[in-house]
């Protein structure tokens, strides 16, 4: 690979608004680095499923469990979780569109499901996925992958895989872009640190 | 979002592709052990039915149940109806008990609208006289997405009694909002008057339509019921000739390209409008249409009910959310 500028990562603890903090080959690595250690703690990924959370989720379960298959010869079941219909704050938003759900083949009973979002926030997107995956099946258990977690949770909810801890002001928005649905690979942080919530502000 | 949903007009393209998406959705859910999603909780829906139905009732009350929202059915037998209580005072008493949502079927063009009009609840119209069936529609159209796919440019020839049907109607404005073209084929006593102004063709040969003569190749054909019950006589002479002119016979079906499906929204006259060959041959999706209607109806519901009660309130637009750091 030519040598290209290293990616000024940002450690700080509020990262430059607009400036990307990941971009295509961290987030390359990161997965690299989460498919080795779903490896490592589901003990080889024997009755693994990942299950992606709608929008952004459901192209980063299907990177992992490519990255799983190509370092271990295991079966990784591949699925869709759409949680709109089990959020607590239906009431309060617009009707939203639903997405899809694809439950992975075989089913979740009795395996080990790993739910696979971009950004862990309030918590509350997890909180809806594990009442949807109640009704899907009862699997042996549940973990959780992320690939942000911009911190500020509502809900006694920890992730077990996380990509980058990302220092945030709640005012301020995580934007995932990944080339299968934006086009390009990249994290950005937008809005300014002390900027004030104006109301709109969607937390999951 | 519609907070009600009186008529299919009113229903924009984009509204309508909404709800025939978040039905297919709903679809899959049936294949579940656990058919039951919270998202409607806390909610009350009254099914409020002046007129007889099966189907259509039982498949809100389970679109109802299996989003957990409280459904309530009231008949107009054995209610205030039958001691002389008027319309408005019957409708404004159930609503007044705080429901959210009143799914109502009368008799009476026009009925569900006056009731939409008085309360303050959400009011979907569930057939009223010969005017409206918009969740027919909708059903209709989610058969025929199933078949053919995206509806845009396709023919859908309409045959039967249309001067009785709330069907017929519901579906020439639900089917042209997605893109579709419709005939409509009926014995002359049987167009509606003002049919000009549908915005779809018209003819009194069957026979010709469907073998693409008229209108263009045909994508689908729907036969409508022979409502006896609607019938005071005269607009055919007999069954018989009526069966002969304008039922879907094995011939006839025969004169159908090999994708089109065959629609009819029950109860089926065997023989009459239809021959079992047709309700019964691989092209039919008679039974498709009823599956279709608790997922259908579960879509409706949620559109309807899901969101905020103040309409358009300042929220980020639905479609943005996706975008949002969740």
């Amino acid at each position: 690979m030519p040598a290209q500028p290293r990616s000024t990562a940002v450690p700080r603890a509020y990262a430059e608004p607009g400036k990307p903090v990941l971009q295509a080959e961290d987030l390359s690595r990161i997965i690299d680095r989460i498919a080795h250690q779903i490896l490592e703690k589901t003990r080889g990924g024997q009755d693994l499923v990942l299950l992606g959370i709608p929008t952004r989720g459901e192209p980063l379960a299907a990177r992992l469990a490519a990255r799983i298959a190509a370092f271990a010869d295991v079966e990784v079941g591949l699925g869709t979780l759409d949680i709109t219909l089990y959020r607590d704050d239906l009431r309060s938003h617009a009707v939203r569109p639903l997405g899809r759900t694809v439950e992975p083949a075989g089913g979740i009973d009795g395996r080990l499901v790993v739910l696979v979002d971009d950004v862990l926030f309030s918590g509350r997107t997890v909180r809806a996925a594990l009442a949807a995956i109640t009704n899907l099946g009862r699997p042996s258990a549940v973990q959780l992958a992320v690939l942000i977690d911009r911190g500020h949770r509502e809900l006694p909810i920890r992730a077990d895989y996380v990509g980058k801890n990302l220092p945030t002001s709640v005012a301020q928005q995580v934007r995932v872009s990944l080339v299968e649905t934006d086009g390009t690979d990249q994290v950005t942080i937008a809005g300014e640190p002390a900027e004030l919530l104006d109301g709109t502000g969607e937390r999951g | 979002m519609i907070s009600n949903l009186l008529s299919a007009a009113d229903l924009t393209g984009a509204d309508a592709r909404q709800i025939l998406d978040s039905a297919e959705q709903m679809d899959a859910i049936q294949a579940r052990q656990v058919k039951k999603l919270p998202a409607l909780r806390g909610r009350t829906v009254v099914n409020l039915f002046f007129e007889d139905s099966t189907r259509t009732r039982s498949s809100f009350e389970i679109a109802g149940k299996w989003l957990s929202a409280d459904v309530i059915n009231v008949s107009a037998k054995g209610s205030s109806v039958s001691k002389g209580e008027s319309l408005r005072d019957t409708a404004l008493t159930v609503a007044a008990l705080g429901v959210d949502a009143l799914v109502v079927r009368h008799a009476s063009s026009g009925a569900v609208q006056r009731i939409a009009g008085w309360v303050d609840c959400h009011v979907i119209n569930a057939g009223d006289g010969t005017h409206e069936h918009p969740t027919q529609a909708l059903l209709d159209a989610f058969t025929l997405r199933r078949r053919l796919g995206d509806l845009t440019g396709r023919h859908v020839v309409i045959v039967g009694d249309l001067t009785h049907s709330r069907v017929a109607r519901s579906n020439v404005l639900l089917l042209t909002t997605l893109g579709a073209r419709v005939s409509l084929v009926a014995p002359p006593t049987l167009m509606p008057a003002g049919v000009a102004g549908w915005g779809c063709g018209t003819s009194w040969d069957l026979d010709a339509t469907l073998a693409g003569k008229l209108a263009g190749p045909v994508d689908a054909v729907m036969m409508l019921r022979v409502q006896r019950e609607r019938m005071s006589g005269g607009y055919f002479p007999t069954e018989r000739e009526y069966a002969v002119g304008y039922g879907l016979s094995p011939r006839r079906l025969d004169l159908l390209p090999e994708h089109a499906p065959v629609l009819h929204p029950g109860p089926m006259n065997r023989g009459l409008e239809i021959s079992s060959t047709a309700a019964d041959g691989p092209r039919s999706v008679v039974l498709d249409q009823v599956r279709a209607g608790v997922a259908v109806r579960m879509a409706v519901l949620y559109h309807v009910l899901a969101g905020s009660d103040q309409p358009s309130t300042a929220g980020l637009p639905a479609v943005e959310l996706a975008g949002a750091s969740l």
